[in-house]
């Protein structure tokens, strides 16, 4: 056992710091180090120059486009894109629909979907939840009947993350409800968002923001060979996407960058009042979130090296959501605590860079604090509620 | 980076398993935590003959040259088997003094013996008045010609019944919690003076309160340099907290294997208890508990290794996280048994006192809190 980085990760380590300080745009900086949502041209701009340095799916294996990166690799340069608080690739291609194509999908849908997943020129969105399935998932109803030529889709997706951006949405459809379990009639289809029948309806969140939509199907025609793999194995291909997602949740960088923010904010006199740090409880809570954070680091660790001894991400991936998950609203709280009155104001147009310094109210990342706050409560539900993946753990790693 | 274990790290884990799962199930252990001397002298000589009380010694000294990740490995084993051989006391705790302190001559008269299994040690860390603070010592040694002459009070010295040497901290300057003018004397524990009262712990362990009334040494008993002994004193015990924190690692996770294997096997209302809900989220808690914990134990070995300066932090973070994440760990262990929970004849309940044991050893959760805070 060794914490020490050998000499190649260190050098590893330099390079993607070389690169984060020629190529991470100073506007998108800007806005990210102000809380500022990004854009959808933002967000494909800085993807298209991971992509172009050849850094776009740094899960994926070399033969489909990926980095082939070591987990440690993995590991430095999600710390070093958490440490600059550079924006992270959007899951849903790379991270989501990528490896269910590399790994589920025939030839001609790998060569076809996986070039513009890599660079970007495709934004796709996920289809699971339904209005009547929630963390019932198997429930779902949005039904595709088996023509001639196309399957006829109709029904509505629902907590559609940025689906009014999206060219394409990756569903769970009900394709037959004549199956001994409901999980055995579902399959999983590849969907353009341009196509007839196809509509999207915001859902304006908790704070006021307009993040996840519904997605209604209505006499949708989808083509046969946007089926990926085989017809009523969609659960099971589903349930491997969501452990990688879960994977994905544990989000230590981002945490360990609020964190660090979260010290210094607090370590400051705001107006020449007492700086948090100074109240005890204050502190004594701040260091229990860094343990927490501490050990959540070495538990992915842990992971991503029996990842990369061979064993796929399994149920364990639960553990990591569940941690990952109440880590983030630790420090939401704490962020919402310190900030004390200063998370009231209510003002989402100085969210803006070109807001007036003057007009603005209170202090611009301490107002944030409380809507962060709100919308992160999702975290704990989205992607299997943590009850959810109580209930897999129990099943699937303590075996009752 | 690099998680695995070498060769010698993995047999010596696998020697000690093996031990335990043939050699000393539960039954065998209280009976002989209900022996005479509350372990086994001749099981300590096995572990002599293994190679297990040579372990952290340098090879110098007739040791192995085992590190943290050894220690590790080895005190996680033994918390698995609840073993009361008292390997804290004289390896990790008197040991760690006398291989950082000890001359040449004070190795041959006691470090080979502790190595050998032929002498018991202890480390006398606590005064009645200091609570969990190290540094606080009252006890006085006054140079009297070529000698030094002891007063004073020492509590809860683990191992301290024992017939071979005390480690007996004393101050030979300055106030009683000044971290300089503490002397570490190696005090034979016969010597005239000495009062003992010896104790069974609640964990079946063993300690003493040992009063020294005018008890005279050589100077030639002086360990390292007198009047800075609180660095080899700081360091063993940042040690021996390192070391319980593994063996409790060991623990919580025998408790977390146990209840879940107990919630499938105990019926009620005609089903095993591991399929209600309200059991199954709290099992898994508690396996989140032993993961996260696991974690800060590798972490913590892993930056001991290095020699990083953060060592220290990473030892109150651990220890922070057993008193907290652990003793759920342990307390839903014994909740889940239910009354059988509760009862002397079930590992569960042994294990969880020698938990507790071990969370208030060496400063609680509260404490290393606050030193982790002192320390960021």
């Amino acid at each position: 056992m060794d914490i020490i980085f050998s000499e190649e990760e260190l050098a590893f380590q330099q390079d993607v710091r070389t690169f984060l300080k020629e190529k991470y745009t100073d506007d998108i900086r800007k806005k990210q180090d102000s809380g500022i949502p990004l854009s959808r041209d933002d967000m494909i701009r800085w993807q298209k120059i991971l992509y172009e340095q050849g850094w776009a799916a740094v899960n994926w294996p070399v033969e489909n486009g990926g980095t082939g990166w070591t987990p440690i690799q993995q590991y430095i340069f999600d710390n070093e894109i958490g440490a600059a608080n550079a924006p992270e690739f959007l899951p849903f291609g790379v991270k989501m629909i990528g490896p269910i194509i590399y790994m589920f999908g025939n030839d001609e849908q790998k060569q076809r979907f996986l070039p513009d997943i890599l660079s970007s020129d495709v934004w796709w969105c996920q289809g699971y939840s339904e209005p009547g399935s929630g963390s019932d998932l198997a429930s779902l109803k949005t039904k595709a009947e088996k023509q001639a030529d196309h399957y006829l889709v109709n029904g509505t997706k629902t907590w559609t993350t940025i689906a009014q951006h999206a060219d394409w949405i990756f569903c769970l459809v009900r394709t037959s409800s004549d199956v001994a379990r409901r999980q055995e009639g579902i399959s999983f289809l590849l969907i353009d968002m341009h196509t007839p029948g196809v509509s999207v309806k915001p859902i304006i969140t908790i704070d006021g923001v307009q993040e996840i939509n519904e997605v209604h199907f209505e006499n949708v025609k989808v083509p046969l060979e946007n089926l990926v793999g085989e017809e009523g194995k969609g659960w099971t291909y589903g349930k491997v996407l969501l452990q990688h997602e879960r994977t994905n949740m544990a989000t230590v960088p981002r945490s360990k960058y609020r964190l660090n923010r979260l010290k210094e904010q607090a370590g400051q006199s705001v107006h020449g009042g007492v700086p948090c740090l100074d109240d005890p409880d204050f502190a004594r809570k701040l260091a229990a979130a860094e343990i927490e954070l501490k050990a959540l680091e070495y538990t992915e660790l842990r992971t991503l090296a029996a990842v990369a001894i061979g064993k796929a991400p399994g149920p364990e991936s639960s553990i990591l959501k569940i941690k990952g998950t109440m880590v983030q609203q630790m420090l939401d709280e704490l962020l919402l605590d310190a900030a004390g009155y200063y998370a009231l104001p209510y003002v989402p147009e100085q969210y803006d860079l070109e807001f007036p310094n003057s007009e603005r109210i209170g202090h611009g990342a301490e107002t944030k604090s409380s809507l962060k706050y709100f919308n992160n409560r999702k975290a704990s539900i989205y992607g299997g509620s943590n009850e959810i993946q109580k209930n897999v753990v129990a099943k699937h790693v303590l075996g009752l | 980076m690099d998680f695995s274990l070498s060769e010698e790290q993995s047999m010596l884990a696998d020697s000690i398993a093996r031990f335990i799962d043939n050699d000393y199930d539960f039954e065998k252990r209280q009976e002989i935590a209900e022996s005479e001397k509350g372990y086994s002298p001749e099981l300590w000589q096995t572990y002599a003959e293994l190679g297990w009380t040579a372990v952290p010694f340098a090879e110098d000294d007739g040791g192995l040259g085992g590190g943290p990740i050894e220690l590790m490995l080895m005190m996680e084993q033994f918390g698995r088997g609840l073993i009361v051989e008292p390997f804290l006391a004289t390896i990790v705790l008197a040991g760690g003094v006398l291989r950082r302190t000890a001359s040449a001559e004070q190795k041959e008269q006691w470090l080979s013996g502790i190595i050998e299994g032929n002498i018991q040690a202890a480390l006398a860390f606590s005064e009645p008045q200091g609570r969990f603070e190290i540094a606080d010592i009252a006890t006085s040694a006054k140079a009297d010609g070529d000698k030094y002459v002891l007063n004073g009070q020492k509590n809860l010295v683990l191992n301290g019944g024992n017939d071979d040497l005390l480690i007996i901290p004393a101050r030979t300057s300055g106030s009683q919690s000044d971290e300089n003018g503490i002397s570490l004397f190696a005090v034979a524990a016969d010597s005239t003076g000495i009062e003992r009262k010896c104790y069974a712990t609640v964990d079946a362990h063993h300690a003493a309160d040992i009063t020294l009334k005018d008890v005279h040494v050589d100077a030639a008993a002086v360990l390292g340099e007198v009047g800075q002994g609180f660095a080899t004193l700081q360091a063993v015990i940042d040690e021996a907290t390192f070391a319980v924190c593994a063996e409790a690692v060991g623990i919580m996770q025998s408790m977390h294997d146990k209840t879940v294997e107990y919630s499938k096997n105990r019926v009620q209302f005609g089903v095993p208890i591991g399929t209600f809900q309200a059991l199954q989220h709290r099992m898994v808690d508690t396996l989140m508990a032993c993961e996260q914990t696991n974690s800060l134990l590798l972490w913590t070995a892993m930056v001991k290794t290095a020699g990083d300066p953060d060592a220290r932090k990473a030892i109150s973070a651990l220890k922070y996280q057993i008193g907290t994440a652990g003793r759920n760990v342990a307390q839903e262990a014994v909740q889940i048994h239910g009354a059988m929970g509760v009862t002397w004849e079930m590992d569960i309940a042994h294990y969880f006192k020698r938990f507790t044991a071990i969370e208030l050893l060496f400063g609680n959760a509260d404490f290393h809190l606050n030193r982790y805070i002192e320390l960021s």
